[in-house]
């Protein structure tokens, strides 16, 4: 390719960025062992380790706990409530919040139930839940559908309602109509804050199944959290804690992959980027 | 049968805007034109003349108040496809590769995958995007951006192409480039343009007839004939003794309008 007329300008040179991201990398893991070190040196000798415990019984806790305990039954029971609970408030929220969107009069008449039902708190509606609905995963599942769906909703709105009239005017004047001037100009125009919902919302999920399981439940890692603390294993309730936090960081990066792949046509540097506005 | 000076009429056009205090506003007054088939008309005006309302009142996203838009007799509106729309806004979506805005009017058509791919190549060749097809428009520079702009209205090789500004945010150099680029495309197969523009050069240096257009209400002032040869070298116009005849006597008239355009915006 050297003689050919290839574009002179060739996309920046990729070798710097990389670099600047290692140091990152080193930075983050510098931090990780300072903040881990000082927990495992402190603890001990500056607080007992009975309220605070140390990252090495903890990690030996957690290592014993998938090895040889209940470890896959609480974290089945979780996210199952988690999956199904976000995919039902994702999908409705989804299915509800991009036509929403195109109906301006709708969405006004509309406006202030939603708004009413998102300022329940939901914590509040738990016991409910568990009358209604009794202490097995189905009382979880609609707890974290409650709070994912008003998340994913109100993004994928926000989104619709974004997206540049000049963007539709054009694709009409082009001859797209109602399905195709959807699916290729009001769908991806508003694809920013359809990702944000769907990111924003796990650690919600996460949260409606930890505490529908604190409420009342017979399994599930909230479940195992809330008996370590009962019987004052602060071990115990640490090792769950990261194993909640290891999830929202795994579901998390899920998340950051699709959003890589869907959003790879935007500019890098966000800030100065007018689509990132209210990212 | 038809004539070819049929081809688009503009027939008494007429467009009022409601203003938001109760009031009438008159963009676009009485505005009669017969264009013929594979004609180059520029319009130039004083801004706010209500240039661009008359491009919109073409594609249908508004309608006139009275008066009416034919292509081949029948309403304009009603034959998009036959309508490539250049706006002077950078509207590639940033969402598509330049490939891909390129195709979009073809992929509505429902041409095959393997059709498209020809059309867009063959068409980013010609105005030497080849190489640049799969950036995202934030890749690209102003002058590439607009010249994909150009080539999506004309993928699906309608009739009649409308521009409104589109070399207006452009610097100098990158304009008379592009402005010979569709100098030559367009004498290549001779579709119609209506070309709207602020600049009386451009007007005089693309344009077959040239439209004056008055301060608002934006009325027809004059029409001037420009006869220079085609093919043109835009980078030699200046010095063609014709082209300086039109330059000064419409330049007498647009003044006109200018300082009347001005004195409006001072009230």
């Amino acid at each position: 390719m050297s003689e050919t007329s290839k574009p002179t300008q060739q996309p920046q040179p990729v070798a710097k960025p990389k670099r600047s991201v290692n140091t990152t990398l080193i930075w983050q893991l510098v931090i990780l062992v300072v903040l881990l070190g000082s927990w495992e040196v402190m603890s001990g000798r500056l607080f007992d380790s009975f309220w605070v415990s140390k990252p090495s019984l903890i990690v030996s806790y957690i290592y014993n706990w998938v090895l040889n305990g209940d470890f896959m039954r609480h974290l089945t029971a979780t996210m199952t409530e988690i999956i199904v609970g976000y995919s039902l408030g994702a999908g409705l929220g989804l299915a509800l919040g991009l036509p929403i969107g195109r109906m301006e009069r709708t969405a006004k008449i509309l406006d202030p139930f939603l708004l009413a039902l998102n300022g329940i708190p939901r914590v509040a509606l738990a016991p409910l839940f568990v009358i209604w609905f009794g202490i097995g995963i189905t009382p979880k599942i609609v707890l974290v559908f409650t709070l994912v769906f008003f998340v994913v909703f109100y993004n994928s709105y926000a989104g619709v309602r974004s997206v540049e009239r000049r963007y539709v005017d054009l694709a009409w004047v082009m001859g797209a109509r109602s399905f195709r001037l959807f699916s290729k100009v009001i769908l991806p125009a508003a694809m920013p804050y359809i990702i944000l919902g769907l990111k924003l919302s796990i650690p919600y999920a996460v949260i409606g199944a930890i505490i529908g399981e604190f409420i009342a439940s017979s399994e599930g890692l909230g479940y195992k959290i809330q008996l370590e603390t009962s019987i004052y294993n602060t071990t115990g309730t640490m090792g769950g804690i990261i194993v909640l936090m290891i999830l929202v960081v795994l579901l998390n990066s899920i998340l950051a992959w699709i959003e890589r792949r869907a959003l790879a046509w935007r500019p890098p540097s966000r800030s100065s980027d007018a689509g990132g506005q209210g990212l | 049968m038809q004539s070819s000076s049929d081809f688009l009429i503009f027939d008494n056009v007429t467009k009022v805007f409601e203003s938001p205090d109760g009031g009438q506003v008159t963009a676009i007054d009485n505005f009669s034109l017969n264009v013929s088939d594979g004609e180059f008309i520029t319009i130039v005006g004083p801004s706010g003349c209500g240039k661009s309302t008359l491009l919109n009142l073409v594609v249908g996203l508004d309608k006139p108040s009275s008066g009416q838009i034919l292509i081949n007799g029948k309403p304009a509106w009603q034959q998009l496809r036959n309508i490539g729309y250049v706006t002077q806004e950078d509207n590639l979506y940033p969402w598509r590769t330049l490939r891909e805005n390129v195709e979009f009017p073809l992929e509505i058509r429902g041409m095959s995958k393997s059709e498209r791919r020809k059309r867009s190549a063959e068409l980013l060749e010609k105005v030497g995007l080849a190489g640049f097809e799969n950036r995202y428009g934030h890749q690209l520079s102003g002058g590439m951006r607009q010249r994909g702009n150009i080539v999506r209205a004309l993928s699906f090789d309608p009739g009649l192409i409308i521009m409104d500004e589109p070399f207006g945010p452009l610097d100098a150099q990158t304009r008379i480039v592009l402005q010979q680029q569709l100098l030559d495309l367009w004498l290549q197969d001779k579709k119609t343009v209506i070309f709207i523009t602020h600049d009386l050069q451009e007007a005089i240096a693309l344009g077959d007839r040239v439209v004056v257009m008055t301060a608002r209400p934006g009325r027809i002032r004059s029409v001037y004939d420009i006869k220079l040869t085609r093919p043109r070298d835009l980078h030699h116009l200046h010095d063609d003794p014709e082209f300086r005849n039109a330059l000064s006597d419409l330049w007498d008239e647009l003044a006109d309008e200018v300082s009347a355009a001005n004195a409006m915006g001072r009230k």
